[in-house]
C-alpha cells in the first residue's frame, strides 16, 4: 500500500469516527434537518465533478461530467436551501418568533468552537 | 507535493473541518441554523478553491469550462426550485432525490476516473481500482434504489411491498453478478466488466427497495443516505481528495447511525426489512375487531369536555396525521388549550412520519414550538401525570401488546399512552395498523373512540373545545 492510500484511510476512519460522535448528539427532533443537512455535505462531489471535467477531452467524458454536474449541484444548492427552510421553522415560542433564548445560544456558541478546534487538527496533522 | 497544491489540500480540510462543525451545531434547534450556515460556508469554500485549482491547472478546455459550469448552473437552478416549492410532507421524497443525485453523480465520477486512466499511459491503476469499482457498485445501487423509494413516497408507485416470484432469486443472482463483474475487475481492466457492473447494480437497487412497504421508508432513506455518502467517499478516495473523504465519511456515519436508530424503533433488524417481512404497507383496509373486545365510541363533544378539564394534555401524532394534512388543525387545538392554562405537550416516536424526524418538521412548520415536541424516553415518564393523552393517526407505536412477548410488534419501544388517565383515539376506522395486528389500546376501558378523519375530527374538536372555555 503506497503511504497516500494509507493516509486517505486514516482521514477516511477517522471521519467516520468524528462523524459518529458528533451525530449522535443530534436530538430526534432534528433528524429530518440533520439528514437535509447531510445531504447537502455529501454534494461535495461537485468538486469530484469539476476535476473530472478539466481532463475530460471526449464526448463520452463532456457527457458525463454535464451530468456529474448537474446532478452534484441540485443536489448541494438544493440540499443548503431545503435545510435552512426546515431549520427556519423551529422556534422557541409560538407566535411572535422569538430567535432563541440567550442561554441557548450562548450554549451553542461555546461547543462549535471547541469542535472546529479539534476537527481539522486530525487531518492537518498529517498534512 | 508543491506549495500550491499543499495550500489547496489545507484549504480543502478547512471545508472539512467546517461540515464537522456544522453538523455540531446541529445539536440543538437554537443553534442549527448556524450550524446550516457554517456548512455551507465550507462547501462554497471547497468550491472556490476547486476553481482556483482548476484555473492554475490551466488543462481545462473551453469545451470542459462550458460543460461544468452549464451543468452546476442548471442543477442549481433545479436543485433550488425543488427546495422552496417543495411541501414539508414530501420531505422525504426531495431527500430521497438529492441522495439518488448524490450516488449518481459519485458513481459517474468513478466511471469517468476509470475511462481516463484507461486511455492513460500506463493503464488503470491497481488500487484505485477498488474505490472505483465499490463507488460505482454502491453509487448505481443508490441511484436507482432512491429513485424508487421517491417514487413510492410520491405515490407514483405503490407504496405496498412489489413482490413477485422469483424476486429475492434475481435479486440474488444481480448481486452476485455485480460483485463478480467487480472483482473480475480487480484482476483485468475490461470496460465491458465495468458496464456489467453499472448496469446489474442499477438493477439490484431498483429490486431491492420494491419490495419494501410505505411505513419502512424511514429505514431505507436512511440506509440509502448512508449509502450515498459511503459512495462520496470512495469517489473521494478515486481522486484522490480528503474533502470528499471527510464528506463522505460522515454522511456515512450519519446515515448509519439513523438506520440503526430507525431499526431499533422498529424492533426489527436491518436484514428483515430489507428481505421484506410483514409488509403490508399502510393500509386502511378496515379489520374485524378481536371479538370480545369492548370499545367505546365517543363523539367531539364529549372528547372535547375531556380536553377542556383536563390540565395536562399529551398529543400522540402518528403518519396518520400528516396524510390527513391535520398538523395546522391540531396545533390550532392545541394553542387553544393552551390559551385556557391547559399543559400540552407533544409525544414523537421515531418513526412517526415517513423518514426520521419528519413529524417534529411537520408540527415545527405549523408553529408547534420546539419545546413542545418530546422524544419518546423524556415524554414516557409523563403518561402518568396526563388526563388525557390525543392519539391521532398513530397505532402501532402506542399497542401495549409490544411490551409483552409473542405479537408481531413484540420488543418494539411505544409510547406509554395506555399510562394516561384517560385516553383518546382519533381514527377512521377500526383498521389496523402497520403490523397488522389489533391494537389492545383500543379495547381499555380508558379509552374512547372518536372515529373520524384526523383534519375533520381536529376541526370539530377545536370548535367544541372553544365552546366550553370560550
Amino acid at each position: 500500500m503506497s503511504t497516500a492510500l494509507v493516509t486517505d484511510l486514516t482521514i477516511f476512519v477517522l471521519a467516520l469516527l468524528i462523524g459518529i460522535e458528533v451525530i449522535g448528539k443530534v436530538p430526534a427532533t432534528l433528524h429530518t434537518p440533520l439528514m437535509s443537512a447531510a445531504n447537502s455535505i455529501h454534494g461535495i462531489v461537485l468538486i469530484g465533478a469539476m476535476l473530472i471535467g478539466v481532463s475530460a477531452h471526449t464526448v463520452v467524458g463532456y457527457v458525463l461530467a454535464f451530468v456529474a454536474a448537474f446532478f452534484a449541484a441540485a443536489n448541494v444548492v438544493g440540499g443548503y436551501a431545503v435545510t435552512g427552510r426546515m431549520l427556519k421553522m423551529f422556534r422557541r415560542k409560538a407566535a411572535p418568533a422569538e430567535p432563541a433564548t440567550p442561554g441557548g445560544a450562548v450554549n451553542g456558541a461555546a461547543q462549535p468552537q471547541a469542535a472546529a478546534s479539534s476537527a481539522p487538527s486530525e487531518p492537518s496533522r498529517r498534512a | 507535493m508543491d506549495t500550491f497544491t499543499t495550500n489547496i489540500q489545507l484549504v480543502y480540510v478547512l471545508a472539512a473541518a467546517c461540515f464537522v462543525a456544522g453538523l455540531h451545531l446541529m445539536n440543538s434547534p437554537a443553534t442549527a441554523r448556524r450550524g446550516n450556515q457554517v456548512s455551507t460556508a465550507g462547501m462554497v469554500i471547497a468550491v472556490i478553491i476547486t476553481v482556483v485549482l482548476l484555473i492554475h491547472d490551466g488543462t481545462v478546455t473551453g469545451v470542459g469550462w462550458t460543460v461544468i459550469i452549464v451543468g452546476a448552473l442548471l442543477g442549481s437552478v433545479a436543485g433550488l426550485h425543488a427546495a422552496r416549492t417543495v411541501q414539508m410532507t414530501a420531505m422525504p421524497q426531495l431527500v430521497s432525490m438529492f441522495n439518488a443525485v448524490g450516488g449518481g453523480a459519485a458513481a459517474l465520477v468513478a466511471v469517468y476516473g476509470y475511462l481516463h486512466d484507461e486511455s492513460a499511459p500506463g493503464g488503470v491503476l491497481g488500487t484505485t481500482t477498488v474505490f472505483t469499482v465499490l463507488d460505482v457498485l454502491i453509487g448505481s445501487v443508490t441511484f436507482t434504489g432512491s429513485l424508487i423509494a421517491a417514487g413510492k413516497l410520491q405515490g407514483l408507485i405503490t407504496g405496498q411491498p412489489v413482490i413477485f416470484k422469483g424476486g429475492r432469486l434475481l435479486n440474488a443472482a444481480l448481486a452476485v453478478i455485480a460483485v463478480g463483474a467487480a472483482a473480475f475487475m480487480l484482476t483485468t481492466a475490461s470496460l465491458p466488466a465495468l458496464l456489467i457492473v453499472v448496469l446489474a447494480a442499477l438493477a439490484f437497487g431498483v429490486l431491492m427497495v420494491l419490495p419494501i412497504g410505505g411505513a419502512d421508508m424511514p429505514v431505507v432513506i436512511s440506509l440509502l443516505n448512508a449509502f450515498t455518502g459511503t459512495a462520496v467517499a470512495m469517489a473521494g478516495f478515486v481522486i484522490g481528495n480528503w474533502a470528499l473523504i471527510v464528506a463522505g465519511a460522515l454522511v456515512g456515519a450519519s446515515g448509519g447511525i439513523l438506520t440503526k436508530l430507525m431499526a431499533d424503533a422498529m424492533n426489527r433488524s436491518l436484514a428483515n426489512i430489507i428481505i421484506g417481512g410483514f409488509g403490508t404497507g399502510d393500509s386502511l383496509v378496515a379489520a374485524a375487531v378481536a371479538g370480545d373486545a369492548q370499545i367505546r365510541a365517543i363523539a367531539a363533544d364529549d372528547a372535547a369536555i375531556q380536553l377542556a378539564y383536563a390540565s395536562k394534555v399529551i398529543i400522540v401524532p402518528g403518519y396518520g396525521l400528516a396524510a390527513a394534512q391535520a398538523q395546522h388543525g391540531v396545533a390550532e387545538l392545541a394553542s387553544v388549550l393552551e390559551s385556557h392554562g391547559i399543559e400540552v405537550s407533544y409525544a414523537i416516536h421515531p418513526v412517526a412520519g415517513r423518514m426520521p424526524g419528519h413529524m417534529n418538521v411537520l408540527l415545527a412548520e405549523a408553529n408547534v414550538p420546539y419545546p413542545q415536541l418530546k422524544e419518546m424516553d423524556e415524554i414516557n415518564p409523563e403518561f402518568a401525570r396526563a388526563d388525557v393523552a390525543l392519539v391521532i393517526g398513530a397505532n402501532d407505536v402506542t399497542n401495549p401488546a409490544a411490551r409483552r412477548p409473542g405479537s408481531a410488534i413484540s420488543g418494539m419501544p411505544i409510547l406509554d399512552v395506555d399510562q394516561a388517565k384517560s385516553i383518546i383515539v382519533v381514527k377512521r376506522s377500526m383498521g389496523t395498523g402497520y403490523a397488522g395486528i389489533d391494537n389492545e389500546l383500543y379495547a381499555d376501558p380508558k379509552t374512547s373512540m372518536y372515529f373520524a378523519d384526523a383534519k375533520r375530527a381536529v376541526a370539530e374538536l377545536t370548535a367544541a373545545v372553544k365552546t366550553l372555555v370560550g
